[in-house]
């Protein structure tokens, strides 16, 4: 804004006069105290120099867009963490407290792992359960998302089953697979059962508190700018929510794959496919220690790379681009 | 008149009355603005004005298309870039897609935003988002206008500059404007006619026509200022008991 620097604005009355300038006494209601009262005039001169002061400020008050570059550090430390936990492992089996048979060392396991390669197993269990783990996530995202936007914007409905939703949460899906037996016999059905008790209530559940947590001046804007009731779920409730329903959905892949799991060590044969709970369980069976802790890191390792691969760039991007990752420590 | 409001009243549950017997006429093109201290209902009545609060007692007549509304914080989404929140106005206002960029550009430019309908609302100044917010509300293509203290929390120089961007845009698109705010500069800024409201319950208890002389002529401006401060004053001071 230009400084005007005639003391008095009387003097030329296009001119800008602000508070500090100008100002003139005036009466205030009681005559002993005459106080002096600024007041706004026009501060521009005409539409240009309106527009020229706007970008001025403009370009004063935003901040320059920085640059992405990439941070090795983000690649280097878990690289360097695994390493040590390796090295950590491989020291405490050449101090050999336990056998060998019963705690094997990272060359052990490493080299189960390349024989499980070499035999085809290992790449049939890893795309059986993933393929089962993806299919059941998908189709429980299908179901838990409209259902969990119905239950956060109905109250009864909500009050009715919220508290059993989040019950079933709390409930090791796990406990449905005896269950799921008796009813689907050794089929695939018993698989996706479980995996659905175990993602559908978290993902709806996630979904919930993300539209818990929406800014209740969004609905506002939603309503003034004439939104129905459709639109507003769609367009409005649905995108704000959707930091919280990303970690919901998070929270479903990782109760998806751990049940898919614990359902595969159960329930072994019938027309049930052969995945990493199936290896794992024949790694007990067959008391090979190797196999065990084969099967284990298979399973964390799909599990960590979904996260990286998959939710990670997403949450990034999604944080990124409504400012929410400023000063964070990702 | 495209706003009348006769013995307005409203009461939130058995709690004492937030407005009481509200009387004001706004006219076609009008920009009034609402002044009072706080507890005044200043926002009640604007959101009554907009709909989003029904009336316990009296008589409200507004526009049938409804009103725009501009809040305090620019509540743009944070998901949509500057431009895009228009055009979610516009697509809830039932804009063909063709139209709606065409248009979203149009109001950007007006607003002298047209190089920044890229960006996302935390890219944006305090000022910037707001005349987002304005674009938005304008896109709403509905007469009257409802402004809830819309430069409230920015920068003096920001809000300075945004009162005359505010004045021209009323001058080139003609709409009705309701004002509040609890600032008398302000209010004496933009209105043509100040409207006070008294607190607990809320009234108007008096109104001043500003003139165009008031805008250039600090000396004038400074005059009804002091008047109008001197006027909110003793209606504060009658709650100190």
């Amino acid at each position: 804004m230009p400084n005007n620097p005639t003391p008095l604005a009387e003097s030329d009355p296009v001119v800008e006069a602000d508070e500090t300038g100008i100002s003139t006494s005036s009466i205030t209601g009681q005559p002993e105290t005459r106080k002096v009262h600024a007041a706004l005039t026009r501060s521009s001169t005409g539409h240009e120099d309106l527009r020229e002061l706007e970008a001025g400020l403009d370009s004063l008050q935003s901040d320059a867009a920085r640059k992405h570059r990439i941070d090795w550090s983000r690649v280097l430390l878990p690289v360097a963490a695994l390493v040590v936990l390796v090295l950590v492992w491989q020291f405490y089996v050449s101090l050999g407290v336990k056998r060998r048979d019963l705690v094997p060392g990272p060359l052990d396991v490493l080299g189960q792992i390349g024989a499980l390669w070499g035999e085809a197993k290992l790449q049939e269990a890893v795309w059986t359960s993933l393929q089962r783990g993806l299919v059941g996530f998908l189709i429980s995202v299908a179901i838990a998302t409209p259902v969990g936007l119905l239950l956060a914007q109905v109250a009864p409905l909500r009050r009715a089953f919220g508290p059993l939703i989040s019950g079933l949460q709390v409930l090791p899906s796990v406990a449905w697979v005896p269950a799921a037996i008796i009813w689907f016999g050794l089929t695939d059905a018993t698989v996706y059962f479980v995996v659905f008790m175990g993602a559908i209530p978290s993902i709806i559940n996630g979904l919930i508190s993300g539209v818990d947590q929406i800014p209740p001046q969004y609905r506002r804007v939603g309503t003034v700018l004439g939104a129905n009731r459709f639109q507003m779920a769609v367009q409005i409730i649905l995108p704000a929510a959707l930091p919280g329903y990303l970690s919901g959905l998070k929270q479903g892949w990782a109760f998806s794959w751990r049940s898919l799991m614990a359902a595969e060590i159960i329930a072994v044969g019938g027309t049930i496919g052969f995945g990493l709970g199936s290896l794992l369980d024949q790694g007990r069976v067959l008391s090979d220690m190797t196999v065990v802790m084969a099967a284990i890191l298979l399973i964390l390792a799909v599990g960590i790379l979904i996260e990286l691969l998959v939710f990670a760039p997403i949450e990034k991007r999604l944080l990124r681009s409504r400012g929410l990752l400023s000063g964070s420590t990702r | 008149m495209p706003v009348v409001l006769e013995n307005l009243g409203k009461r939130f549950g058995d709690g004492a009355p937030v407005l009481d017997d509200v009387n004001a006429n706004i006219g076609a093109g009008e920009f009034v603005a609402l002044l009072g201290a706080s507890g005044c209902g200043k926002s009640t009545l604007l959101n009554i004005m907009a709909g989003l609060e029904v009336p316990t007692s009296g008589a409200l007549e507004v526009p049938s298309d409804g009103a725009a509304f501009m809040f305090q914080d620019a509540a743009l989404f944070p998901w949509l870039t500057a431009r895009e929140n228009i055009e979610l106005a516009l697509k809830l206002r039932g804009v063909g897609k063709a139209d709606r960029r065409i248009k979203a550009d149009e109001l950007l430019e007006l607003v002298h935003l047209g190089e920044a309908g890229d960006k996302r609302p935390h890219e944006l100044s305090g000022g910037m988002r707001q005349r987002v917010a304005l674009a938005r509300a304008l896109s709403q293509d509905r007469q009257l206008l409802l402004m809830d203290e819309p430069f409230a929390a920015l920068d003096a120089i920001t809000r300075d500059l945004l009162h005359d961007e505010l004045e021209r845009i009323w001058k080139e698109t003609g709409r009705t404007i309701v004002f509040v705010t609890h600032n008398v500069r302000e209010a004496v800024r933009l209105g043509q006619r100040v409207l006070l409201l008294s607190s607990r319950p809320g009234r108007v208890v008096q109104e001043w026509a500003v003139s165009e002389e008031h805008r250039t002529d600090a000396g004038l401006a400074g005059q009804l200022t002091g008047v109008i401060t001197a006027r909110l004053r003793e209606e504060i001071r009658r709650h100190a008991k």
